[in-house]
């Protein structure tokens, strides 16, 4: 266990210089470099320019930048956003609970949603509800989010009025209902596309482990198949599910930037596009690695999870 | 069981409309659906603006927030009075161009990086692998909007931003698919008649590895036309007054009170291409896979 989780923690950290060179690529991409936001500045001259360029070290070699940007990276030294001067990492973690709070409900409804429909598809292969799960599962992968979201803001809260149209809470309210009244929209909206893919998994995991030997057995016993199904099926079919989550980070990412903007919430996302207008770029690129990071630890830590509960793993 | 089969026992050549590939493909009804919608939204796109009397940057202000199905404008206006069919239409090509596009340039630069990495392995093919799993850590709309904000948009520069962004999955079936292919008795024929390295990657691995491309390049269709959707939702894609299916949506939210067909109608129309793209990608999965045959 040790080893494995040894191993899988080197991976990890080389991922991580891997991420960092791509960031710091991105970085370098803008038009004239870091530079690129004084120079447009009036009255600008190329003198003060090389001086500015001196003053943030852009005259030493590229490899010697990237290893003290790296080194701050680490640190946690990640700069100062343009707009108000305040150091990045905080900037990022006063979003960062909005955006988790977002996240977490809507990983917590497409695991129940999509954990119940690709166990029902499983077991009744080939029905009507297994086609129409299949499809609707295809047809949700295919909407835009922020399309669903802007119908589903028309829907509910501009035709039928039961549901705010954006927001985190109504000013000088902050109940816990009134949290939740505004979190089930974006929540639901960005859940979509995790369910369909959480229960196209979940199907063919509940297959593989229906047709194996101890599940045969265990009918041949004369267990109902309920009971199979609860006891040998589900706990099996949702050991692969663990990874899955964790690969579907990411993705969640990237819609809770188009829910956020489209339910004007607070989080992450918005904060990205709100920044990338202002041309912020230290909060942009801190976004962008701190979300990287994100998935990386997200991955490592289902990785390690799956471990602790699977021995067949750790053995391996 | 599954029959493997090599490429050197070809069934005999008959017609393609009777390999069990078409037959199993057709079939799938919902593929079939797929390929119907594709070809008649293509159509419509390249034939529709000709035939409607509106052109697509036509600004009628009298006309402003016309409703769809009244009067002279069939889909309606929008705020500055243009016509939704014509900007609809015109939206479709380069919506559907720029998914086109970003598929084929995606899917060379996945295919080239997954059979180098395949066909060398060992040190080389780890560090290209561990190359794709970085970039897999970013959310792509993160990196997609990032590189956006940097370059000066066009068409051009988005198509190759999405590909850029969209090639790592093709990479990674490709590679999958090469090392399993890579120790195959005609790559060993390959070797000992002494052909290149590159020959024997381009020439024998990639014809081979060519059913799982063309359903991930597919896929990746469907993917670009909704990526492009969102930058350009988010103002960050192609610019007005080029209309693209995104940038449709991305003054709607305003309006959506008073005009909500403003939104609706291009999500409409991303939907379905998508839709129509990964139904195609699906059915072609099951047609090119000998395995599903068996069950």
């Amino acid at each position: 266990m040790t080893r494995y989780i040894l191993n899988r923690l080197g991976q990890s950290l080389v991922l991580l210089v891997l991420v960092s060179m791509i960031g710091f690529a991105v970085l370098n991409l803008a038009p004239g470099g870091p530079l690129s936001q004084f120079a447009l500045t009036p009255g600008m001259t190329q003198a003060a320019l090389d001086r500015i360029s001196a003053q943030m070290g852009l005259d030493r070699p590229l490899i010697v930048q990237y290893a003290d940007w790296f080194w701050r990276l680490l640190r946690g030294d990640w700069g100062r956003s343009f707009r108000d001067s305040r150091p990045v990492l905080d900037v990022i973690s006063g979003h960062f609970g909005a955006t988790l709070l977002l996240m977490g409900t809507a990983t917590v409804i497409s695991v129940t949603i999509g954990t119940w429909v690709g166990i029902k598809g499983a077991t009744k292969r080939y029905s009507i509800f297994d086609y129409a799960a299949t499809v609707g599962a295809m047809v949700a992968l295919s909407i835009p989010t922020f399309w669903f979201g802007l119908v589903a803001i028309y829907i509910f809260s501009l035709k039928l009025g039961w549901l705010p149209a954006g927001n985190m809470y109504t000013i000088g309210n902050g109940t816990f209902l009134d949290y939740a009244i505004h979190l089930i929209m974006p929540a639901m909206v960005l859940a979509l596309v995790d369910v369909a893919v959480w229960s196209r998994y979940m199907r063919t995991a509940t297959l593989d482990v229906i047709n194996q030997d101890f599940v045969r057995t265990a009918r041949a016993k004369g267990m109902t198949p309920r009971r199979v199904l609860m006891k040998h099926v589900v706990g099996n079919a949702l050991l692969p599910m663990i990874t899955l989550a964790g690969l579907q980070v990411p993705t969640l990412l990237g819609g809770a930037l188009v829910t956020e903007t489209v339910f004007t919430w607070p989080g992450m996302g918005r904060l990205f596009l709100d920044s990338l207008g202002y041309q912020d770029y230290p909060v942009v690129m801190g976004l962008l690695m701190f979300s990287a990071i994100l998935v990386l630890l997200s991955n490592l830590a289902a990785d390690l999870l799956t471990a602790f509960v699977d021995p067949r793993i750790r053995l391996t | 069981m599954s029959v493997s089969s090599t490429p050197i026992n070809r069934p005999i050549k008959s017609g393609w409309w009777n390999s069990r590939t078409f037959r199993r493909f057709v079939r799938h009804r919902l593929a079939a659906l797929g390929v119907v919608m594709v070809i008649l939204l293509t159509l419509a796109c390249v034939i529709g603006p000709y035939l409607l009397p509106y052109n697509d940057l036509y600004i009628d202000l009298r006309a402003r927030f016309s409703p769809p199905f009244t009067g002279y404008h069939f889909f309606g206006t929008d705020p500055l009075g243009r016509d939704i069919a014509a900007r609809l239409l015109m939206a479709g090509r380069i919506s559907m161009l720029v998914g086109f596009a970003a598929m084929i340039l995606s899917t060379m630069i996945g295919a080239t990086i997954g059979v180098v990495a395949g066909y060398y392995g060992g040190r080389i093919g780890t560090v290209l692998m561990r190359f794709v799993d970085a970039v897999l850590s970013f959310p792509s709309i993160f990196l997609l909007l990032a590189l956006a904000a940097f370059i000066k948009p066009s068409p051009i520069m988005i198509t190759v931003i999405i590909a850029i962004t969209s090639w790592m999955e093709v990479a990674r079936i490709v590679e999958a698919e090469v090392r399993s292919l890579r120790e195959r008795d005609f790559i060993m024929a390959a070797r000992m008649l002494g052909l290149s390295n590159r020959w024997i990657m381009f020439r024998e691995l990639l014809p081979n590895a060519m059913g799982p491309i063309i359903v991930a390049a597919t896929l990746t269709v469907a993917r670009a036309i909704l990526l492009e959707a969102y930058v350009s939702f988010l103002g960050y894609g192609i610019q007005p007054p080029l209309p693209s299916w995104g940038n449709m949506l991305n003054g709607a939210q305003q309006y959506l009170q008073s005009a909500p067909w403003l939104a609706i109608i291009p999500g409409v129309a991303i939907t379905l291409a998508v839709t129509s793209f990964n139904f195609i990608g699906d059915g072609l999965r099951d047609a090119l896979d000998a395995r599903s045959d068996l069950s």
